[in-house]
């Protein structure tokens, strides 16, 4: 059953100089975890606003749970779990005030709802009685998601809940994800990692108000065009430089510890050795394998 | 041959009241060495920047940065380094050409130098057409490779890059490397923050900050070999794990 769904939406900003959003459409299951996955400016927040009814498109049209973002926007509101990327609550009211603020808006009590926080909570609890802005980050964010729980919403949008916090603390947020999705949430949440892609059931991938593909993140991997291979020797800027001279290479690019590259020809196992060759007089260290394509590799190949 | 050092670092502390944000570090970065600094949020990362960049008195400790002293000669050490971050870098509501006129005139280039310079800048970053554009117009990734360009445009001994590339896309974040590259192989330092892992692998060497200490210092594939951990991600994992403190 689909709980969310765009189609053809667009948006533009300053009389249509500045388009956000171009012809977008991609719909989200219900109780599907969603992963919008595109780098700053590609139009993530514009569609969260869209979907939040707080912005109107300027063409097609968006339904949660059903109703339209448009007309029905009150609706919408009542069940809407929103944490918005700008950390957006009371800094200064205490942790349990802004939640209990929150829940009084929305006709509700902790006590109802304190099932569905209490794994997040409880971690939360020791600090009750601090403001808001005297949290740490990764404190922050875990009291921002159960402001936009406690009503216990259909649909949770998170925007770029992880920017900014750390490799620990994002793990961690990606755990609390998942259980919250094993009590039924839908959940369309947005990030610039790629790494994180990989922990969504679906994905699509944006960038310049461009949808570039949305499928599970496994078969956009498999849809990957050409054979890939990293690369490495004890002289990594070098080997850059080399690679990119060579009329071998098709695409070569830095991915951490080895250069990512693919070949013209779809020969392979020649082209493999040929570069071999062809880089071992310069090169020590010099490591070829083919390899498995991540979701980033397979965003800098959509972008080109 | 002794590689130029042109940080030097010994027993480096801040504290604030009874909280000791950075707790005796000691290290030294050479001369063209890209040297990157990690650690968790709150791990004391920005306090030890500060200090290093002439902006925080320390409480306790030395260290020289461009052969200054981090107590005395605060302002020397401002006109020997360049700094951009992600929050900050550019006037949004000034042009590009503007913003170098700026910056330029703020590091204290001559009229002539700096002619020449923005040239050569425009022509490196490919910029002519959007030269007489609002900053704030131009993609995040055109900004941040322009705010690069004008943190070194006087030439600094040291470039300090508080995250740099954050929300910035794949392919742009590995153009802004080659031109970190770039600087690095012009005898520039660069000193930089980052929560990519992969971009951890970029680095000459690299620091890890836990709960105010530096808990690691070395080459990516030597922390891998002594953490026995196949990525720098796992490195990161099992240093920061640990940490106590969780403030910002």
């Amino acid at each position: 059953m689909v709980e969310v769904s765009l189609q053809n939406i667009g948006k533009t900003y300053e009389d249509g100089a500045v388009t956000a959003l171009n012809d977008v459409s991609f719909s989200v299951n219900k109780g599907e975890l969603f992963g919008l996955i595109g780098p700053d400016g590609a139009g993530k927040t514009s569609l969260f606003r869209i979907l939040t009814t707080l912005l109107i498109p300027n063409g097609g049209t968006a339904t949660v749970f059903g109703c339209d973002v448009v007309n029905d926007y009150k609706t919408i509101r009542k069940h809407l779990g929103y944490m918005p990327g700008k950390f957006s609550l009371y800094q200064d009211l205490t942790v349990e005030e802004n939640l209990s603020f929150f829940a009084m808006v929305f006709g509700t009590t902790i006590q109802e709802n304190y099932e569905l926080i209490k794994d997040i909570y409880v971690q939360l609890e020791p600090f009750k009685n601090r403001r808001a802005g005297k949290l740490s980050g990764g404190m922050k964010q875990k009291l921002a998601l159960c402001c936009a729980l406690i009503h216990k919403p259909k649909v949770l949008l998170l925007d770029e809940p992880t920017t900014g916090v750390d490799a620990v603390s994002r793990k961690e947020f990606w755990e609390m994800l998942k259980r919250l999705k094993e009590q039924e949430i839908t959940i369309l949440v947005s990030t610039p990692y790629m790494d994180e892609a990989t922990l969504c059931e679906r994905i699509a991938l944006i960038q310049e108000g461009h949808i570039l593909s949305i499928d599970t993140p496994n078969n956009i991997i498999q849809h990957y065009p050409k054979a890939l291979f990293a690369i490495k020797s004890d002289d990594m800027i070098a080997l850059l430089d080399d690679l990119r001279k060579s009329d071998l290479i098709d695409s070569c690019f830095a991915f951490g510890d080895y250069h990512h590259v693919s070949f013209k020809e779809s020969n392979i196992e020649g082209m493999k050795e040929q570069i071999t060759s062809d880089l071992q007089e310069t090169h020590s260290g010099l490591e070829v394998k083919r390899i498995t394509p991540s979701i980033e590799d397979c965003f800098i190949n959509l972008m080109n | 041959m002794e590689r130029e050092k042109v940080i030097t670092t010994n027993k480096l502390t801040k504290k604030f009241g009874d909280f000791i944000a950075t707790n005796e570090i000691s290290f030294d970065v050479y001369k063209g060495e890209i040297f990157g600094f990690l650690g968790a949020n709150g791990a004391g990362k920005t306090t030890a920047m500060r200090m290093l960049c002439g902006l925080s008195i320390p409480s306790s400790g030395e260290a020289k940065i461009a052969g200054y002293d981090v107590y005395k000669e605060t302002e020397k050490i401002k006109q020997n380094i360049g700094y951009m971050s992600q929050k900050f870098s550019l006037y949004e509501d000034l042009t590009v050409l503007e913003n170098i006129r700026f910056f330029g005139g703020v590091y204290g280039l001559s009229n002539k130098a700096l002619k020449s310079k923005i040239e050569e800048l425009i022509d490196t970053l490919g910029m002519a057409s959007e030269a007489k554009k609002l900053v704030g117009s131009l993609p995040l990734g055109w900004k941040q490779k322009l705010a690069f360009s004008v943190a070194i445009i006087h030439d600094p001994k040291i470039v300090f890059l508080d995250e740099p590339t954050g929300g910035v896309d794949p392919v742009t974040r590995r153009q802004f490397w080659d031109l970190i590259y770039k600087a690095s192989s012009e005898g520039i330092t660069v000193f930089v923050t980052t929560h990519y892992m992969d971009e951890a692998e970029y680095c000459h060497r690299i620091s890890m900050m836990v709960d105010g200490e530096m808990k690691a210092l070395d080459t990516p594939a030597n922390l891998k070999k002594q953490f026995n951990a196949g990525s720098m991600d796992d490195v990161f994992f099992e240093l920061a794990r640990g940490a106590k403190r969780k403030a910002d």
